[in-house]
């Protein structure tokens, strides 16, 4: 009985060795080098593995960072300038700033001020119903209220009102990766530059239409009435087919338009409530220098 | 207009068919064994599959209502289907509580851990069966034998248990018996093709399993592929050892009526899930069942084989759906 | 036993309702939607202006490029304006708006019913006509006829084959044109054998259709090398894969055209709207389109003139049903439904299908069973549970390696399967992403 035992710690560590001696060979002769910075720029990543940059995961973009000469055009919104410095550092060369972005859905078609004119039968995804027909209300540029945008949300900073069938970005969370713009069909998500406290003001229209149509077919859409353009003191504001918008970059969150703009469509997120008061030169200037602080 | 129309993509008509409709055509499929069962075994073969079929919908419903916390679906037939197959895989005097956990591994680790319907690798009805089989070998080999359909339940005492053809078959070969010294001691093919025979409860009653067969293959439940090819195989192989050593090895006929290989190909190999899915890997699993069941009983320690042969070639069903593809419409051009 | 296509394929319910009435000619609207891009290919370019009188028959739009078709006003009347308008699927497209005044044809057109047997124009002149005419593919595909006539160099045409299969339930515009015009159907097809230099014509013909088989069987014998094969019912036997399968038993590779194996495929619409053309000068303006439902009170084969609102073919049938639950430009199957019955009746509009809320309501999606229903109906062969849950996911690459672009989104697998999945939804999701794909490949 004792030596059945033997014979088999005996056999199996045997194996076990010469196992481990093959093996130690097979991976010293098929070793790849690697640099090690690769390791240590992924280590200065996020993880979250979410393809806003452009590459598959976190690890390929870390070897694009490692093997390009410089980290022009090379940026992780997730990880933001925080992560890209760090990256800088350890491969001593210089971090291109980026202002940090969030997303904003361009459409503001809720229930009640869009009436659905079709019931919509298909499969549960944006892209199917885009493909079929215009959507279940008059705007054919609107939300479909679908959440094509919730499901490839990958840090939860999505997710649908069920009250107004709309999507809202959690703008704590979101880190403007980018998959949403690409996910939505309607093309409805944009990247807006990140304000203090998160205060935003854009056009929540992407309708194209005249105006007429586009106000019978939701009561907050965009006429194109140019009434915003012209109130703009720092020209931020462009009309084209019938479609302000505010570029991002310009706009000093003076206020102006959203008191202007006859149907709403220009929203304001983030400021205290006080709307009567008009925005003096002074406030422009504080809120402008305001923003600068942040993005610095 | 007041009323706004409905937009879909096409098709915008549907067939009608449903999980439900399919699940309860194969437990219409499954009656006449069931009554057949009832007829030999009597009280028993109620009782066990009772039990089964409760304990089945009880543990998926507790699953999905307190563990996996989805919609509870028992209503779709699934659980029902694997409570009766359950059950006519089980000697009609098993305790109660025996067959609970087997229900309880079939449901529980045979289906829900892998997700629920749709989901699980290997037939739950046979995960569980198998690992009563291990588990209470002396209870599982057990068989009543058939006294009618006055037989109480659980009335059995030891001596009135008979083994399966298949047990008596493999003991005799073993004592060093040839097959025709053994034959006077196994009941006549009439008898066991009309269940006259012990076993599992739903296993005997060849007539009343062909008769489910063709109604599945008249409703286009399942298609001919899988029965016909585990049937074909094991007629072929079996036919061949016997022609080679008719002492040793039994005939086609044998193989066939005995045991659960009826039962097997038509009802279990069948399970949609846990089949390949399309005709040619269909024909390939059952060809693998054929052989193995043939093997293990040939040759293996065990009397009968088709549970494991079907679960092994479950396993082999990924696989199939891998690389066995349909013939696409346009590969090889015909000319004619 | 008859003749059918060798994969899959379904038999849903035929509920062919308006098979027995006769074709009705439909009263003149006041206001009509012409859409520019009716077609498959690129939309035509409007060569009349806003304030031109135009008559019947008038060329308004010219084909932009090779693969697009010539568009001829249905009315007369003034061009209200040139802009968007709703087309079936809910979007804008370009559109010419004509206000309807009178109703004044073109002289070249001969408007008599005599039928005219003879023909001594050159294939390159029937071509001509036929691309001058504005014919495209009636049976829904509305791929331009010029298009499919101009066989390409170093092929053959040995098979003309007539789609007379009327696959789709519900529908019998064809059913009905092969009664009626049985005489001017076969000079068609006798014009296009000619245009293809084809000796061999067969008209593939459904056996749910027993007397337009002995019909035209009968007046076949008049014609060489035109005969009637009558086909087994299955759907999509009038997908033009199937039908040449089903009729000569080839089969078209993978990705490539019908003229692969030698044969050339026309709806029995578009054989007749060629008599027309060529024979009485007529070019495509006007079509015969079933209303048909189980609550419409008169089911109906209207000839209809494009441009006419879907409506005023619904109010003709008796108006739209209380239980309307959709209304389906084509048959149940792979017709499309449509957001609004503003829009207008366009070349490829065979068909409009009105079903209660009963019907048309999809059921809940439940877990796929994997009970390969959906692999064995497929009429391409393919997988469709492998390929919509690849079109989910996103996997373009095996999506591509599984044959995606073979589908012909006939529908089978969703209406086979028992989970009510939506495989087909999925599946053209995947579709149209690959295609793409490989646009982008090749540029």
């Amino acid at each position: 009985m004792n030596t059945t035992i033997l014979y088999t710690i005996l056999s199996l560590s045997g194996l076990g060795a010469t196992s481990a001696i093959v093996l130690y060979f097979v991976a010293q002769k098929f070793k790849v080098y690697e640099d090690p910075r690769i390791d240590q720029a992924e280590e200065a990543l996020p993880a979250a593995n979410c393809g806003g940059c452009g590459f598959a995961g976190c690890r390929n973009f870390a070897e694009a960072c490692v093997k390009a000469d410089s980290l022009e055009g090379l940026y992780c919104p997730v990880g933001g300038n925080d992560a890209m410095t760090a990256i800088a550092g350890i491969l001593g060369r210089d971090a291109i700033g980026m202002d940090p972005q969030v997303a904003v859905l361009r459409c503001n078609g809720t229930c009640e001020v869009r009436p659905k004119t079709t019931l919509y039968d298909g499969a549960s995804s944006c892209t199917i119903a885009s493909a079929l027909y215009g959507g279940d209300t008059g705007c054919q540029y609107g939300c479909l209220g679908l959440a094509d945008c919730v499901t490839v949300c990958k840090f939860d900073a999505l997710h649908m009102n069920p009250e107004t069938g709309l999507p809202e970005v959690d703008d704590a969370k979101c880190t403007a990766c980018g998959a949403c713009v690409t996910a939505c069909p309607k093309n409805l998500f944009e990247l807006r530059k990140r304000a203090k406290k998160d205060r935003k003001i854009y056009v929540a229209c992407r309708n194209t239409d005249k105006g007429g149509i586009a106000k019978k077919s939701c009561a907050v859409a965009c006429i194109g009435c140019g009434k915003c353009v012209k109130v703009c003191p720092f020209e931020a504001i462009t009309l084209e087919n019938s479609l302000a918008f505010i570029d991002a970059d310009k706009c000093k969150l003076c206020r102006k338009c959203t008191q202007e703009c006859p149907t709403q469509s220009i929203i304001e997120i983030g400021f205290p409530p006080a709307k009567d008061k008009t925005a003096t030169p002074d406030d422009t200037q504080t809120s402008a220098t305001q923003q600068e602080n942040t993005n610095s | 207009m007041n009323k706004l129309i409905t937009v879909s993509p096409s098709p915008h008509v549907h067939s009608g068919q449903s999980v439900n409709k399919l699940m309860y055509g194969v437990v219409l499929a499954m009656v006449p064994a069931l009554l057949a069962s009832v007829l030999f075994y009597g009280m028993g073969a109620i009782v066990v599959t009772l039990v089964s079929v409760a304990s089945c919908l009880l543990f998926e419903y507790l699953i999905q209502k307190f563990i996996l916390k989805t919609p509870v679906r028992i209503s779709d037939g699934s659980a029902l289907v694997t409570g009766i197959l359950l059950a006519f895989n089980l000697p009609s005097n098993l305790p109660w509580w025996i067959i609970m956990v087997g229900a309880l591994v079939a449901i529980g680790i045979g289906k829900m851990t892998f997700g629920g319907l749709g989901n699980n690798p290997f037939n739950p009805a046979l995960v569980g069966r198998v690992f009563l089989l291990i588990s209470f070998p002396v209870q599982m080999t057990k068989y009543p034998v058939p006294a009618g359909i006055s037989t109480p339940y659980q009335s059995t005492v030891e001596g009135f248990t008979g083994a399966t053809p298949l047990g008596v078959i493999k003991e005799g070969l073993k004592a060093g018996e040839s097959f025709s010294d053994l034959a006077h001691k196994i009941p006549s093919y009439l008898d066991m093709f009309l269940g006259n025979m012990g076993g599992s409860m739903g296993e005997v009653a060849g007539v009343a399993l062909l008769i489910g067969l063709v109604y599945m293959l008249v409703r286009k439940i399942i298609t001919w592929h899988i029965p016909v090819s585990i049937l074909g195989t094991v007629v072929v192989f079996s036919g061949i050892l016997n022609l080679a050593n008719p002492e040793v090895y039994a005939g086609p006929m044998f193989h066939i009526l005995t045991g659960g290989l009826l039962l097997g190909a038509i009802f279990m190999a069948t399970d949609y899930v846990t089949s390949p899915m399309n005709p040619l890997g269909m024909l390939i699993y059952g060809i693998g069942i054929g052989l193995l069941t043939v093997i293990i009983r040939v040759f293996g320690a065990y009397p009968e084989g088709v549970s494991f042969a079907i679960l092994i070639m479950n396993g082999f069903v990924p696989l199939l759906n891998r690389y066995i593809k349909p013939k696409r419409f346009g590969e090889e051009v015909k000319n004619g | 036993m008859l003749k059918t296509f060798s994969k899959g394929g379904v038999h849903p319910p035929e509920n062919k309702l308006s098979a027995n009435k006769p074709i009705q000619e439909l009263g003149l609207p006041t206001h009509v939607t012409i859409p520019l891009g009716m077609h498959l290919g690129v939309p035509a370019k409007a060569i009349v202006q806003k304030g031109d009188t135009v008559k019947v028959g008038q060329l308004i739009a010219e084909k932009n490029g090779f693969v697009s078709a010539n568009i001829h006003s249905p009315y007369s009347g003034k061009v209200a304006k040139i802009d968007k308008a709703l087309d079936a699927s809910g979007y804008t497209r370009d559109a010419i708006f004509i206000d309807v005044e009178g109703d004044e044809w073109m002289d070249t057109i001969d408007r008599s019913d005599a039928l005219k047997i003879t023909c001594e124009l050159s294939p390159e002149e029937i071509l001509q006509r036929i691309s001058e005419a504005g014919i495209v593919g009636l049976g829904g595909a509305t791929f331009p006829s010029h298009v499919k006539l101009a066989v390409p160099r170093g092929k053959t045409a040995e098979y003309l084959i007539i789609n007379g299969v009327e696959c789709e339930p519900y529908l019998t515009a064809d059913h009905v044109l092969m009664m009626e015009k049985a005489e001017e159907l076969l000079v068609g097809i006798h014009i296009l054998q000619k245009g293809l230099q084809v000796e061999k014509a067969i008209i593939g013909i459904e056996n749910n259709k027993p007397d337009a088989i002995a019909k035209l069987s009968e007046l076949a014998k008049k014609y060489t090398g035109i005969r009637v094969q009558a086909l087994k019912v299955q759907y999509p036997q009038g997908g033009e894969k199937q039908l040449i399968n089903a009729v000569i038993g080839r089969e078209v590779p993978s990705g490539a055209l019908p003229i692969e194996v030698g044969a050339v495929v026309f709806n029995v619409g578009t054989a007749y709207a060629v008599y027309e053309a060529v024979q009485k000068n007529k070019p495509l303006f006007e079509r015969i389109v079933t209303v048909t439902g189980k609550s419409v009170k008169e089911t109906a084969n209207f000839k209809v003139r494009i441009g006419t609102p879907v409506s005023q073919l619904i109010e003709k049938a008796g108006g739209l049903p209380d239980d309307t639950g959709k209304v389906i430009n084509g048959g149940p199957m792979m017709g499309k439904a449509l957001a609004s019955t503003e829009v207008p009746i366009v070349k490829g509009s065979s068909g409009i299908l009105i079903m209660k809320q009963t019907e048309a309501q999809r059921k809940p999606v439940e877990p796929c069973i994997r009970c390969a229903k959906c692999v064995s109906v497929c009429p391409m062969g393919l997988e469709p549970y492998l390929l919509m849950s690849m079109g989910q996911k996103g996997l373009h690459e095996r999506l591509e390696r599984d044959k995606v672009m073979d589908c012909i989104e006939c529908g089978s697998c969703s209406y086979i399967c028992p989970s009510s999945r939506p495989l087909l939804d999925y599946i053209r999701l995947g579709k149209s992403e690959v295609g793409k794909i490989i646009r982008s490949r090749k540029k």
